[in-house]
């Protein structure tokens, strides 16, 4: 007899959405997220965006270091965001360093940090963010430790842990998910599935018929949705959260899109990727959806959109001249913060460095 | 006063504080029901329950990685990993995450977790659970890295490591853990981290050693006494950040060093204390600084460990070495 290999889950594939096609004039209302709510976050969406184009020119100019690009990703930092309470929590990956803006940190900090500088350096507890996490897939258990933590002293906070479609292949996601469905953590693992890790393509990635898939393994519900559909991205999120808080444990998010820009700056997506399918992509992306969606419910003018975007655009661009401005790094910053009380050794190091200084200058 | 195995004396101190303070709690394969493999944390969840000695799935990254989120969510979380070498895959957490969190947050979100786990051979065990890997955690800015020597110090360090607050990598010696018995006392007992500990005053020779490797400088030192010999032995207990002071006056005690590690020798912290011993203490050394490891080679199969591992005639070996030069 011929066993029956089972290969997929057999759910729905189904992608969620709830804007549906970008053509506005069959956009029904969506009935998710009341009317100022749903401006709210396209006003989020557009400072986000606004950052990120701001951001690009920095980084040519020489003004910022690296920057990871997150254009085509507002919908999902944006939707998950606002599903979530302001006491839970989220815990980004390098390409989330642009989530405190939507708890209220300034343009400044965030290009403060990506000049290297310590003012990018937040604290946790203040914006409910985890640290930038560089490291692919490292901060899942952190994500899952804390939501646990929390449930143990009777708190019903709950954790969003954004990571891509590589960091699903790395053994600390796996770790991570299996620890969270075992002690029912209240975590949402946001996967950000646009394709691609640098030049990898997902095909490359896995040979899993969806991410998603991948939670069923662990025990974890999970569900599929477009990621360019910022109402269906909150929605998701919504109640997977609710799910959670109430006990029901982990729940997998895989949010589908397509990185339609370079990886981060520097990177040339020319060498391994098709322009017209970037193209296509850049058609359907999340801001100009939502936007179709407003305007066909007659919620967004002209003016106020334009309005949304100047706005933006005078506190990112405040915000690169206060970074800027701030003074040059203290060298013995180097030796701040890595043990509760700085060592013998570490002081004699500084005392050497600054004698060095003295007697040379600084290069 | 009362008289304890090593493991018992941890077992002793972990009880204390898991009374003491109603946030620690400890997180390990096996650590629960079974009580951990060499039954350090017996007992414990029998008093403490299932949510604060948790038995934890195999996955040393996801333990210690949901330790960093504990420790965001305030709890005080103690990671037992099961040997030595099964801290590799552990690695990228406590190299990437732990010992960086305090720096990265600019002190807004400290660490202040503890990670036990067995180390070093001589009990004839597989591969992979002999392995002495402290030179890789003293090589990583941002953590304390600990291992004692005996019980009354592995209760008194272990409860200054539980009060700290940053993360402490706390080696036990697997050897010591039945092997090693001592009066240990039973109320609260801290050795502060930080600081060497003087097992015998001497002129002669100065020993440098920790952990298990303390016994073997001490069978040594007898053996060089019967020939008038007067060994000054220095426990190094806190491996990093070092006791820089410490060990120079140990240095100093008698100018002639021999430092003892089962460690590999090359890129090790016997290399880091004869560097500091040069550094510092050249005008004072009347010989070349002598280390005595174990070898550039895989922890071997235990019927050959026992010429892998440093022992007593080693070390009086190369105690004539410094007193010859
Ligand atoms: C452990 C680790 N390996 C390699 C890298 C280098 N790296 C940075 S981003 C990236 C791609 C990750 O892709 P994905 O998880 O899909 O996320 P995306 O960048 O698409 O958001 C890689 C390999 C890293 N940061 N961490």
């Amino acid at each position: 007899m011929k066993c029956e290999w089972a290969l997929r889950r057999g759910d729905s594939p189904e992608l969620f959405r709830v804007l549906g096609t970008p053509d506005a004039s069959n956009v029904p209302h969506a009935d998710v997220a009341d009317d100022s709510h749903a401006l709210m976050m396209y006003r989020q969406m557009v400072a986000l965006r606004v950052l990120d184009e701001r951001a690009l020119v920095y980084h040519r100019h020489g003004r910022i270091g690296t920057w990871a690009i997150s254009w085509g990703h507002e919908a999902i930092h944006v939707g998950v965001m606002a599903a979530l309470r302001d006491t839970d929590w989220a815990f980004p990956s390098y390409r989330e360093n642009k989530l405190c803006l939507l708890r209220g940190m300034s343009p400044e900090a965030i290009l403060a940090g990506c000049r290297g500088q310590p003012e990018g350096f937040w604290n946790p507890h203040e914006w409910r963010v985890g640290s930038i996490c560089i490291p692919v897939a490292s901060h899942v258990p952190h994500a899952a430790g804390f939501a646990w933590g929390e449930k143990l002293q009777g708190r019903d906070t709950v954790a969003a842990v954004f990571f891509g479609d590589g960091a699903t292949s790395e053994g600390e996601f796996h770790e991570g998910a299996n620890f969270a469905a075992v002690t029912r953590a209240p975590v949402l693992l946001v996967c950000t599935n646009n394709q691609w890790a640098i030049s990898t393509p997902v095909s490359r990635q896995t040979r899993a018929m969806y991410l998603a898939d991948k939670a069923v393994g662990y025990g974890i519900p999970s569900v599929r949705v477009d990621g360019n559909d910022v109402l269906a991205v909150y929605e998701a999120t919504r109640q997977g959260a609710e799910r959670a808080r109430d006990g029901g444990g982990p729940v997998f998010i895989e949010c589908v899109i397509y990185r339609a820009q370079a990886h981060a700056f520097p990177d040339d997506p020319s060498a391994y990727r098709d322009d017209v399918e970037a193209e296509k992509a850049r058609r359907e992306e999340c801001l100009g959806q939502m936007e179709a969606y407003l305007r066909a419910r007659g919620l967004l003018s002209d003016e106020q959109a334009a309005q949304y975007r100047s706005e933006a655009l005078a506190s990112v661009a405040a915000g690169i001249v206060k970074a800027e401005a701030l003074p040059t790094a203290d060298p013995e910053l180097i030796f701040q913060h890595v043990l509760e009380e700085q060592t013998p050794a570490m002081r004699s190091d500084m005392e050497r460095l600054r004698a060095v200084r003295t007697r040379y200058g600084s290069p | 006063m009362t008289l304890l195995a090593f493991a018992d004396a941890i077992n002793l101190a972990l009880r204390e504080e898991l009374h003491r303070n109603p946030r620690a709690m400890l997180l390990g394969q096996d650590i629960g029901r079974s009580g951990g493999v060499f039954r350090v944390t017996a007992d414990l969840q029998q008093t403490f329950g299932a949510d604060r000695v948790v038995d934890a799935p195999i996955s040393e990254a996801g333990i210690v990685g949901m330790a960093v989120g504990l420790c965001l969510s305030g709890w005080r979380p103690v990671c037992e990993l099961q040997f030595d070498a099964f801290s590799y895959p552990a690695l990228n957490q406590i190299f990437t995450h732990v010992s960086r969190y305090r720096w990265r947050t600019r002190g807004a979100a400290a660490m202040p977790m503890v990670i036990r786990m067995p180390c070093g051979g001589g009990v004839k065990a597989p591969e992979l659970h002999s392995d002495s890997p402290e030179a890789y955690y003293c090589h990583t800015p941002g953590l304390v890295v600990v291992m004692p020597s005996t019980p009354a110090d592995a209760k008194g360090l272990l409860t200054a490591a539980l009060r700290a607050q940053d993360p402490v990598v706390f080696l036990e010696p697997k050897k010591l853990y039945r092997h090693a018995r001592g009066e240990v006392p039973e109320t609260e007992h801290i050795v502060p981290l930080g600081s060497v500990r003087t097992v015998r005053e001497g002129s002669d020779v100065t020993l440098i050693a920790w952990g298990a490797m303390i016994d073997v400088a001490v069978q040594a030192a007898d053996v060089v006494r019967e020939e008038g010999v007067s060994a000054h032995i220095c426990d190094v207990r806190t491996l990093s950040p070092l006791d820089r002071a410490g060990i120079l006056d140990a240095v100093r005690a008698s100018g002639r060093v021999v430092i003892v590690q089962e460690s590999p020798r090359s890129c090790s912290l016997a290399s880091e204390i004869a560097a500091l011993a040069a550094e510092e203490a050249l005008y004072d050394l009347r010989a070349p600084v002598v280390r005595v490891s174990g070898y550039d080679a895989p922890y071997p199969y235990y019927s050959v460990e026992h010429y892998h591992r440093p022992d007593w005639a080693r070390v009086v070996d190369a105690i004539k070495q410094v007193l010859a030069a």
